[in-house]
């Protein structure tokens, strides 16, 4: 087995962020490579270096042994390097065959579009991986494992060398997923590489032969997956001790403030219920696609829900109806802040007030001194830093923008608050006042919901910490109880773990 | 990286002021051409050329900024035209208070007929009024059966409407900025004004906090229609025939002036002063065109050609500028 790829004290930097703080590793033909780590802890940072999207801050990349180095996606694409997208990025309306040679179409010799051929070369290919579908069939057509795997046949039919697959199974169905390993054992025995990225410790034993395992952006350590228990593994990721600062609070707990029963979306979040009280930092763990966010979203109202109730206060919360939430003193900080949180195009002050409009307007005017001093107000507090509240939200650094997410929610003077992955891609400062923020704000009382992928994020912040799995409660821990293993052993459903849980 | 913009740079950045450059050159190049464009009296009739346009873009502006878009407008003024047109003949003691309300009722009604369409049958805006545009210069036909309104046929009061003057301008110029004013005020001091931005901008962060994007879609076909409405009554009163034809193929250079002033197709951006200059600068150029004694031939090509440039340009400044922006962001 050659290696095709090597790292070598790779570091990838960005303003305030060390995303790869000094990774290696070896990438050889052959050899299904599983890559590990937490949400966060620099996978598709490295991801994003191999296949060209990134530069490395400093390290060296050899292929072959030779030193090279990707400025663009062509260029590991060049190298053989490929990877396959969770969300597969393909042409709904267009055929297998059309699909798999966009970008790089074979002409005749006259220069027109040789059609001929290259359905051949997909029949070929599909064949090679033992596949039956026809090169004509419309992607849209095809079902999500299908696309992977006209995914994988698109790599290969460029020659790729290294295939990455970044949680391949995540939407697979347990046939599919047999099949996919059926898929990948036959890439391996032709001799290709395989980077296989997976939060599930069952598919890593069954698939890979190494593994590589990420934290914090640092390399923690690498081996023969044969070498390995699942503990072993579950200890690497989650790592040693604390060593960052949380504020130290001494919480007093008071009464009910929101209360959920048996909430349920088919397929999304099943069955979920829990309470909430005054004073409480209740944090929800899970790996990406667990579930939280959803949940959140239906609880406040943005997302519909098939059954259960939501309550406040003795007030039965309406579903999709995010005003009668607010009014009931909820304020929702989506997780994603560019999309659902903030309007760039308009002021800081605008979108501070874009959410309390109605409070700040007289007749249907929103009045300018109100707004402005309401603004100035929550910029103190946050210590935003912006030339002038009438900036453009554009303009401000990711997380002077979610001060201003912050910002509008407490412009509505709630009393509960759900933070949805507040601290997700700021500096390592805003994260500090973001969370000494928050328990300040639980020492004044207010309830609130803490969702996070940062394990040590939920461990440092919260009283208590209910764990999501698959759309499900799986376990509550209070905070003394909680450790990083046992946490994310139970959101990653390792079952060795689980059960002393 | 150019963190203290001077004032004057940061006044260059804006697009409104690009445009403002290129009527300012457009102007004396004309002039220099052509001395008599300059006089006041042909820049008036310019600006009563100009000012119904730039009244069915301010509906128009509305739209587009909740991402949508209004081909209808057109054949909403035609109709409501003809509709008050015939209601003066038959009955011309209607005093024209009443006209001008019945104008605006008719031409929100079918404003309001896109927006429910569009807000809660999710017809999506283009379709929509596409075929409302079809529609309702169908009705025109059907109300009229294909007759004209002609001048003899309208009461004094009717044929005066438009012309009367104050102040040394004809009482449509006056509408025009009044209507304008009101639009300006709407987007920018009104809770439901900066809605309709929100929503064109990010439907999705503003439902988030209960701000309503079919709302805000509803009222800004509303607003269009009614203005397209009352610029029925101003059309027909103003050129004193009503049509069949009216205003037909309009409602292309509502949405050419609208983008020409900086209107983003996308929704969320635009402004009332984008979209003035915008239709001042379709207007001259029309005008230009026939001063300087092109060919009717090629006048069409050369007003798109000339639209086109200004688009560019305006496109230009304002890519560097995001370019600028995002820099900056960087850097912070």
């Amino acid at each position: 087995m050659a290696d095709i790829v090597q790292l070598e004290n790779v570091r990838k930097y960005f303003p305030g962020v060390k995303a790869l703080d000094g990774v290696s590793m070896t990438i050889r033909s052959g050899e299904v490579h599983a890559l590990i780590g937490e949400n966060g802890a620099g996978k598709s940072t490295l991801v994003k270096i191999l296949t060209g999207i990134h530069d490395p801050t400093s390290g060296t990349i050899l292929v072959d042994g030779e030193p090279a180095s990707f400025r663009t996606p062509h260029d590991s694409q060049a190298a053989g390097i490929t990877a396959i997208h969770q969300e597969a990025s393909m042409f709904p309306n267009l055929t297998i065959t059309e699909n798999i040679f966009m970008g790089h179409h074979l002409r005749n010799r006259f220069g027109l579009l040789d059609w001929k051929t290259m359905e051949a070369r997909t029949r070929e290919l599909c064949e090679r991986l033992s596949l039956a579908i026809s090169p004509d069939t419309l992607v849209r057509d095809l079902s999500v494992a299908q696309r992977h795997q006209i995914e994988i046949i698109k790599a290969l039919s460029i020659d790729a060398r290294v295939i990455i697959m970044d949680e391949p199974t995540a939407s697979l169905s347990l046939k599919e997923i047999q099949e996919l390993y059926e898929l990948v054992r036959t890439l391996r025995e032709q001799g290709t590489a395989i980077v296989f990225i997976s939060h599930k410790f069952e598919e890593i034993f069954e698939v890979a032969d190494t593994y590589t395992v990420l934290r914090d952006g640092k390399y923690v350590g690498n081996g023969s997956v044969s070498d390995v228990t699942t503990d072993d593994l579950v200890r690497k990721m989650a790592g040693a001790a604390l060593d960052r600062l949380f504020p130290e609070r001494t919480p007093s707990i008071g009464e009910v403030a929101l209360s959920v029963q048996g909430l349920t979306q088919a397929g999304v979040f099943e069955d979920v219920s829990f309470e909430l009280r005054n004073g409480e930092i209740l944090g929800f763990f899970g790996l990406i696609g667990a579930g939280r966010s959803e949940l959140m979203q239906s609880i406040f109202g943005v997302r519909s829900r098939d059954a259960g109730s939501v309550t406040v206060a003795g007030e039965r919360l309406d579903p999709l109806n995010p005003r009668k939430s607010m009014a009931q003193g909820l304020a929702f900080v989506p997780e994603d802040r560019q999309e659902q949180g903030v309007i760039l195009d308009m002021s800081i002050i605008e979108n501070t007030t874009l959410s309390s409009l109605r409070a700040v307007s007289r007749f249907g005017f929103p009045q300018k001194h109100t707004e402005r001093s309401v603004t100035e107000g929550l910029a103190k507090r946050f210590s935003l830093r912006a030339a002038r509240l009438e900036q453009r939200v554009a303009a401000l650094s990711g997380g002077n923008q979610q001060k201003v997410v912050l910002s509008k929610w407490l412009a509505t003077q709630p009393r509960i608050l759900i933070l949805d992955e507040p601290t997700r891609g700021i500096d390592v400062a805003t994260k500090a006042a973001v969370h000494s923020f928050v328990g300040e704000l639980a020492d004044q009382g207010y309830a609130i919901i803490l969702v996070s992928s940062e394990l040590h994020e939920v461990l440092g912040m919260s009283d208590r910490i209910l764990v999501m799995r698959e759309g499900r409660l799986v376990a509550g821990f209070d905070s003394e109880d909680a450790s990083a293993e046992r946490v994310l052993a139970t959101a990653i459903g390792a079952a060795a773990v689980e059960q002393g849980a | 990286m150019r963190r203290n913009q001077s004032p004057i740079a940061a006044i260059l950045a804006r697009r409104e002021i690009t445009l403002l450059v290129i009527i300012v050159v457009l102007v004396a190049a004309v002039g220099i051409r052509a001395p008599r464009f300059l006089q006041p009296a042909r820049q008036l009739s310019i600006l009563n050329d100009t000012i119904i346009l730039l009244m069915l873009t301010l509906g128009q502006l509305a739209v587009i900024l909740t991402a949508g878009i209004d081909l209808s407008v057109a054949s909403n003024l035609a109709f409501t035209g003809m509709a008050v047109a015939m209601w003066n003949m038959v009955m011309p003691g209607v005093p024209m208070v009443v006209l001008v309300g019945a104008s605006i009722l008719i031409g929100a009604s079918l404003g309001a007929f896109n927006g429910v369409m569009v807000s809660v049958g999710k017809v999506p805006p283009i379709i929509m009024t596409l075929g409302t545009m079809s529609v309702y210069r169908g009705m025109v036909f059907l109300i009229s059966g294909g007759a004209w309104v002609s001048a003899h046929q309208m009461s004094e009061s009717f044929r005066g409407f438009a012309r009367f003057n104050i102040l040394g301008l004809p009482s449509l110029v006056w509408i025009g900025v009044i209507t304008t004013a009101l639009v300006y005020v709407f987007l920018r001091f009104t809770r439901s004004g900066r809605e309709l931005y929100a929503v064109g901008d990010n439907a999705t962060a503003a439902g988030f906090v209960g701000v309503s994007a079919r709302k805000a879609q509803f009222k800004a076909f509303v607003l269009s229609g009614a203005i397209a409405g009352l610029t029925g009554l101003l059309w027909v009163s103003r050129f004193a025939s009503a049509q069949n034809d009216t205003a037909i193929g309009f409602e292309l250079e509502t949405v050419a002036a609208a983008v020409i002033g900086g209107v983003s197709i996308m929704g969320g951006s635009g402004t009332v002063t984008g979209v003035v200059l915008g239709a001042v600068f379709l207007g001259i150029v029309k005008n230009a065109l026939t001063v300087v004694g092109v060919s009717p031939f090629w006048q069409m090509a050369i007003q798109g050609a000339v639209i086109l440039v200004a688009i560019v340009a305006n496109t230009v400044v304002d890519r560097r500028n995001q370019a600028r922006l995002s820099a900056r962001r960087i850097s912070a």
